[in-house]
């Protein structure tokens, strides 16, 4: 069995392109081009290149030996919070941003929550003088407004999203209006492993460099490729796709999965899709996705906006579903906890996304001779008035 | 034989209104539908409402949204629609997202719609490939016509295809766009209502986005077999409520 897409775009059930024929131009050109283009010798020294310089690739590998001691277990942190713009994201903008200009595309258009891939798409945007506009629930804007500030900064267009609950999840679906709108010059770049195929198997590929680099550096340091489980936090899932790529297949390494239990996951206000999903369409996706019984979308909730989505990628609905990876939700109160025991252990603030998977080891008990790798996806900059509030610091 | 088919076979152009189910109020269903048939439209899509309607602009996604709040759900508008056959013999088609239909389960949904009398569905967000392989069959032993979309960047072979995959009509969006959001048609629409009228399909076009009056439907029709109204119509009765349907009609018919 493989975990990974199969050529009609699914993980076993999950996946697919649930889109209206308006798209069907647009999805079908990177569907037909994305694998030819991505493998092209000039397309991947391009993409490596600006990997290493621009973005500061390789990120390290980081024995958290205070971390660790406290665990009583061995734990790494891939350091994907010392890329350029401060989290992973950037990983897949940039892939995306070089595939848009060899499919001829004159206009970047991208969703954003928190406005970590925002920023990361008007990042690349301005790095290849494109036009970039990024929509953003009215409510996300006024939560982040040092990431709005940073968009316009770097030359983007911020819409608001004013229909429904002005979120996330309503950004996206007025980013797709966009696109249905402008479907010749524009190019969506998807932040997420989520959306119609081949968009969740293209930015599990652009991510994919996580796991290859950590397969590298671990046989350095340890003398083996596989940890024992590798760790990551599950909004949309593009950092845990990247995390796991290499290994979803090797059934030696554990696949852990934390989501946001939010208040609690069964509160009625929580970002755990796993547990409270059912297999429907999001997005143009089929996949566990939070909803009511006559199949209306509801609104989840975290203090972390980057996992405050009513769906998961097809590719973790799938490992779910299928017992690879084990799922675990993590409350606001327990990932602000660990976030500030990060801090104060190894000297590393981390995004209160990533602080959910930190916090698992309060939780899970490890063996002491266990390798596990944790993707430290974010830097905790952007969140500091959320951990100021919360701890009136 | 279907109604949508009998409907088609007459000597004229049709007239189809799209409007939400359950809005402006949520029992403004049975006698929005009612008005329409005496009005004189000639076939009828039943928005099925969904939180997240992607193809749509502002104005159905806010009739969608207040449908909702009022309480607007699958199995209530069935219930809605148990009698309807007792007085209304136009075309009825359901139109929705996919979601939904998903969630009650394809078959049962299927089969509720044959029972009552439903000739159509329109989802806009099945995809044809999927339809093939999962559904056809189902919509084929409930005597539903499954109704699919083709746009200015349908590629003739892909309007081929869907021509092959159905037995109704064909859905001819007018241009790139969300609904509700162009205003009239210039040559590029015309041309290409002309180029799909010459490929001489099996299917007649009805043209839906972009019709909002007497003109913009006039020039949909020129080529095509029909226009549907949607997001003119639903601005129409959230100002002047239902008394409004009958006026808004003869001004669509008239010349």
């Amino acid at each position: 069995m493989s975990y990974n897409v199969n050529d009609n775009g699914y993980y076993g059930e999950f996946g697919g392109a649930y889109i209206p024929e308006m798209l069907y131009p647009n999805v079908e050109e990177l569907r037909k081009n994305y694998l030819k283009i991505t493998s092209e010798d000039s397309f991947k020294r391009e993409f490596d290149a600006l990997l290493q310089d621009y973005v500061g690739r390789p990120t390290p590998l980081y024995f958290a030996q205070r971390f660790s001691e406290k665990y009583k277990t061995r734990v790494y942190l891939k350091r994907e919070d010392l890329c350029h713009t401060g989290a992973h994201k950037v990983n897949n903008t940039i892939g995306q941003i070089l595939l848009a200009r060899r499919l001829g595309k004159k206009r970047i258009i991208a969703e954003t929550g928190a406005g970590q891939h925002g920023v990361a798409t008007a990042t690349v945007c301005a790095l290849m003088g494109i036009e970039c506009v990024v929509y953003m629930g009215e409510i996300d804007i006024k939560r982040q407004a040092p990431n709005v500030a940073r968009m316009k900064m770097l030359g983007a267009t911020v819409v608001p999203a004013l229909s429904g609950s002005r979120t996330l999840k309503d950004a996206t679906n007025e980013a797709i209006r966009d696109w249905i709108n402008n479907p010749t010059d524009t190019h969506y770049i998807i932040g997420s492993v989520v959306g119609p195929h081949p968009y969740p198997d293209m930015v599990a590929r652009f991510q994919s460099v996580i796991s290859e680099e950590i397969m590298q550096q671990l046989k350095l340091k340890e003398g083996r490729e596989n940890p024992d489980y590798v760790v990551a936090c599950v909004g949309g899932g593009s950092n845990a796709a990247g995390a796991y790529y290499h290994y979803l297949d090797n059934p030696e390494v554990g696949i852990i999965a934390v989501e946001a239990a939010g208040k609690g996951v069964h509160t009625g206000e929580s970002a755990a899709t796993s547990v409270l999903g059912k297999a429907g369409i999001i997005h143009g996706s089929k996949t566990l996705l939070m909803q009511t019984t006559d199949g209306q979308i509801t609104e989840p909730y975290s203090i972390s906006a980057g996992l405050d989505y009513p769906g998961v990628g097809p590719m973790h609905a799938h490992l779910y579903t299928s017992g690879r990876g084990e799922f675990i939700s993590i409350t606001d109160e327990d990932a602000m906890k660990a976030g500030i025991e990060l801090s104060q252990l190894e000297g590393i603030i981390p995004a209160i996304e990533t602080s959910h998977a930190l916090a698992i080891f309060e939780k899970r008990p490890f063996n002491p001779e266990d390798i596990i790798v944790v993707n430290l996806s974010g830097r905790g900059d952007k969140d500091l008035d959320t951990y100021i509030e919360y701890f009136k610091l | 034989m279907n109604r949508i088919k009998e409907k088609l076979a007459q000597d004229k152009k049709i007239l189809s209104i799209y409007f939400t189910a359950g809005y402006p109020s949520l029992e403004d269903t049975v006698p929005i539908i009612k008005e329409l048939e005496q009005s004189g439209v000639d076939m009828v899509e039943i928005g099925l409402p969904f939180s997240d309607p992607l193809a749509d602009g502002p104005t159905i996604q806010e009739s969608s949204t207040a449908a909702l709040k009022n309480g607007m759900t699958t199995e209530h508008l069935f219930s809605q629609l148990s009698k309807i056959r007792e007085t209304v013999s136009i075309p009825l088609i359901i139109m929705g997202y996919f979601n939904p239909v998903l969630q009650y389960g394809v078959e049962a949904f299927c089969k509720k719609c044959s029972e009552i009398g439903i000739d159509g569905l329109i989802l806009p967000d099945l995809p044809l490939a999927e339809y093939k392989e999962h559904y056809e069959q189902i919509f084929q032993e409930n005597g539903l016509v499954n109704v699919f979309l083709i746009t200015p960047q349908t590629s003739e072979e892909r309007i081929r295809e869907i021509d092959n995959a159905t037995d109704g009509f064909i859905y001819m969006v007018s241009s790139a766009s969300t609904t509700g959001k162009t205003q009239g048609f210039g040559s590029v629409q015309t041309d290409y209502f002309k180029r799909v009228a010459d490929m001489d399909l099996k299917n007649p076009q009805i043209v839906g986005f972009g019709i909002s009056n007497s003109k913009t439907f006039s020039t949909a029709t020129e080529h095509a077999k029909g226009a549907i109204i949607g997001s003119a119509f639903i601005k129409m009765i959230s100002r002047d409520g239902r008394s409004g349907i009958r006026e808004f009609i003869e001004s669509i018919r008239h010349i």
